[in-house]
């Protein structure tokens, strides 16, 4: 039976239940940890620190950090290059993260995937994909996977609404509706595909509705609140779980730095940003709700300074750790034997 | 105290023009506020700050140029953080520097031995590539077959008869037709464990897919540092038929034999497609595994032995000779031994090599060949320019070059894409005569 679309985006819960007063604690606490890794990472760029590419996640947390609240163990997590806070958020170290992104040999990758290109097995996080779409039709194959072992994990696959255009993502939705595999499409919809607004790269903006022509449930979600989209992507996940097939979700977000280090961001207005950042932070609006729930200033302060010290460990280690030994150079292009 | 650093804005920067300040001392500063515009060859960039404070000092001037990555620009007081640490070169192992890889040295040349397998039976290639999916879906329940018409139809090319029956629709699985989604979808299986065999109708098709064989497949074992890879085969029938015209008739080879991280396989007789295929499927690694629509109904003698499997990466000398060795693979094999027959009547004993394998090549039994025969033909249905010719000829000059008696010779397609015409397509592909009269000229 196909879903309709406008039945669909109703979320069940009203997002300011959606997490008690320790959850949204504990939420606001990973969203922070994100936030203040990325600007150290930024610093750290602008240092000749990190190199190349550097896709920062600032803006974004709530989609997140809110999505692994509906997960457990066993399930899988993939994304594009914007992937800092996906690791993060799946619990995979910030020392490990950070030395990555210096290049050295304590990173994920052993130094040798950079910023775009990181993976944990133990943490079900299987990258980090550099080709703008390429990922969806992985995750879809990971959800194939928990179909084929008649298991009950699911597959959360991220991409941007930029990547939302590729053919292989329809692909992607047709093959996971046809065999009914486990995966959450999540349209993290920033606005602009590096310098492209949504409304000049594609025709119907309203991307929840690209589920419907694969009978797909969908959502559009307000990606900067981490309670909505928990309520949402709980709503998500079951339906996999229960083995009913797809979900995707749009997830409305923002971005608030250049699409990586190099990006002047002349495609949109200093005020567009700030009004978001103003508006819509989803930790000013977490912060918010944590007061009136009794959280006071102190224990906050408290848990900002940690984060600030774990953030700079992390900086340490990577800055620390050794580049890796040239021999590295001819490892892990095949595995021998 | 704590320092602003000229910032890096690009990958490739190394100085640039501080344009404005938009922050004065005694400013209070929070992260993310603009402090000032730099101008870099590419852009004029806007500098956020991270640390918060009150700016103290502006050390370099706003219009000044060439202001170096890293310099001083101004400081901030207050704040809870520590001075940023000015930027500490990366601790650098002691071990020297990677050279350019020297060619790898083959061992000291000896003369393949194949092991005896003992009692065989008449099979076609068809028969032999099914019953290597087969027995080895039998032994690891995480071996899959995927791919267009594979299920209910039977297989295009009827490969996969019967399997649907034995292992059900969870085993054997069809496809709609959209490669890109369903290489990475099987790549992504096979990221989380699983043995995907992903059937291409013809490699033609593959072409769609081709990002998701190199840069998923190929490049994530590396890229992750070796937590990740991909047990997955790539099957299907590569180069041409017979009057399919030019985008149906194409020999992929040397576009996969050029990646790192993928192994290139190429069967001619049912043994090899038999014992490579179980071969492929048991590797860990992703195989790419080119077959001949034209071969599947030929007929081999292949082993009975249940444990029959061929080596990846070893090939075989399919005729033994002293003065001439033509390398070649697949359905070229075939030509090269009509050849071989010719040239015998002709008075010249050539040896001919089927590599079997593409990637790696196996140096050793063409070393051992070319150091006998002093002579060399490669032999390949696809296009000569960059072609797999190109290679065996770089790694004959590389190893054997003191034992050439002869300027390396290459036989290959003609360079222009496949034609339909009878007489034109037939014009187009090599033939023994083309084998015989490049040898020829060789003495």
């Amino acid at each position: 039976m196909a879903a309709s679309p406008d039945k669909a985006r109703k979320a069940t819960k009203k997002p300011a239940d959606a997490m008690s007063k320790e959850e949204l604690l504990g939420a606001y606490g990973r969203m922070l940890l994100i936030r203040r890794f990325e600007e150290k990472a930024g610093q750290l760029y602008g240092m000749g620190l990190i190199a190349g590419f550097c896709h920062l996640y600032i803006g974004q947390e709530a989609v997140v950090v809110g999505m692994q609240h509906c997960l457990k163990e066993g399930d899988e997590v993939i994304t594009s290059y914007r992937d800092h806070g996906h690791m993060l958020a799946t619990g995979m170290d910030p020392k490990g993260v950070m030395a990555e992104l210096t290049g050295r040999i304590g990173g994920y990758s052993r130094g040798k995937g950079g910023s775009m290109h990181m993976f944990s097995k133990e943490k079900g996080f299987f990258g980090g994909h550099g080709i703008v779409g390429a990922q969806v039709s992985l995750g879809t194959g990971l959800a194939f996977s928990n179909w084929y072992r008649e298991n009950d994990n699911v597959s959360l696959t991220y991409y941007g609404e930029g990547a939302s255009n590729q053919g292989q993502v329809y692909e992607s939705y047709n093959l996971a509706a046809l065999l009914k595999l486990p995966v959450v499409f999540i349209i993290e919809n920033n606005r602009y595909a590096m310098g492209t607004s949504v409304e000049r790269a594609t025709a119907s903006t309203d991307l929840s509705h690209n589920a419907a022509p694969w009978g797909m449930p969908s959502l559009a979600v307000d990606g900067m609140d981490v309670q909505a989209v928990k309520a949402a992507g709980e709503q998500a996940v079951a339906h996999c779980r229960a083995g009913k097939g797809p979900f995707l979700l749009e997830m409305k977000t923002y971005r608030y730095r250049g699409h990586s280090m190099s990006d002047p961001a002349k495609y949109r207005t200093r005020e567009e940003v700030q009004k978001m950042r103003a508006e819509h932070d989803c930790l000013d609006s977490a912060r918010k709700r944590l007061e009136e729930l009794g959280v006071s200033e102190a224990e906050l302060k408290t848990l900002d300074d940690n984060i600030k010290a774990r953030v700079q460990a992390a900086a340490d280690f990577a800055q620390a750790s050794p580049e890796p030994d040239p021999a590295e150079l001819y490892t892990d292009v095949l595995v021998e034997g | 105290m704590t320092d602003i650093l000229m910032p890096a804005l690009s990958p490739t920067m190394t100085e640039g023009t501080l344009a404005k300040w938009l922050k004065k001392v005694g400013d209070e500063v929070k992260s993310g506020d603009v402090i000032a515009e730099i101008e870099t060859d590419k852009a004029t960039m806007e500098v956020e700050a991270v640390d918060e404070g009150t700016l103290t000092e502006i050390l370099v001037a706003e219009g000044t140029e060439g202001v170096a990555v890293n310099a001083v620009i101004a400081r901030l007081n207050g704040g809870s953080e520590a001075a940023q640490p000015a930027p500490a070169p990366a601790p650098k192992p002691e071990a020297p520097a990677p050279k350019a890889e020297t060619p790898r040295q083959p061992a000291p040349a000896q003369v393949l031995v194949e092991k005896e397998w003992g009692k065989t039976k008449p099979m076609t290639v068809r028969e032999a590539l099914r019953e290597a999916m087969v027995v080895e879906m039998r032994a690891d329940k995480d071996v899959f077959l995927m791919g267009e018409e594979v299920a209910q139809y039977q297989g295009a090319y009827k490969i996969s008869q019967g399997m649907l029956d034995e292992f059900g629709p969870r085993r054997v699985i069809d496809t709609p037709i959209t490669e890109h989604g369903f290489t990475g979808m099987a790549v992504g299986a096979a990221m989380n464990g699983l043995k995907p065999i992903l059937e291409f109708m013809t490699f033609n098709f593959a072409m769609q897919a081709m990002d998701q064989i190199i840069n998923s497949a190929a490049k994530t074992l590396y890229m992750s540092g070796g937590q990740m890879g991909a047990s997955i085969v790539f099957r299907g029938a590569n180069g041409a038929a017979a009057r399919v015209g030019a985008q149906h008739s194409q020999c992929f080879a040397s576009w996969y034999a050029h990646c790192p991280g993928l192994k290139v396989v190429a069967p001619w007789s049912a043994a090899d497609a038999k014992g490579l295929l179980r071969a492929a499927i048991r590797d860990p690694n992703p195989v790419i595994f080119l077959e001949n629509e034209i071969l599947y109904g030929h007929s081999f003698e292949v082993p009975e032995d249940e444990d029959f499997i061929l080596p990846i990466g070893k090939a075989k000398v399919e005729r033994e000779g002293t003065d001439v060795t033509i390398i070649t693979f697949s359905i070229m094999v075939d030509v090269a031994l009509k050849a071989a027959e010719a040239l015998a009547g002709q008075g010249i004993s050539a040896e001919v090599i089927n590599l079997r394998t593409i990637r790696p090549l196996d140096i050793e039994t063409i070393a051992a060949s070319v150091k006998k025969t002093s002579r060399v033909v490669s032999l390949e249905e696809g296009w000569p320019f960059a072609g797999i010719g190109s290679e065996i000829i770089a790694t004959v000059v590389e190893h054997c070059f003191d034992w050439l008696d002869a300027p390396p010779a290459r036989v290959a397609g003609v360079d222009v894409p496949m034609p339909y015409a009878a007489n034109l397509e037939k014009l187009a592909l090599p033939q023994p005569g083309w084998v015989v009269d490049a040898v020829k000229k060789l003495f």
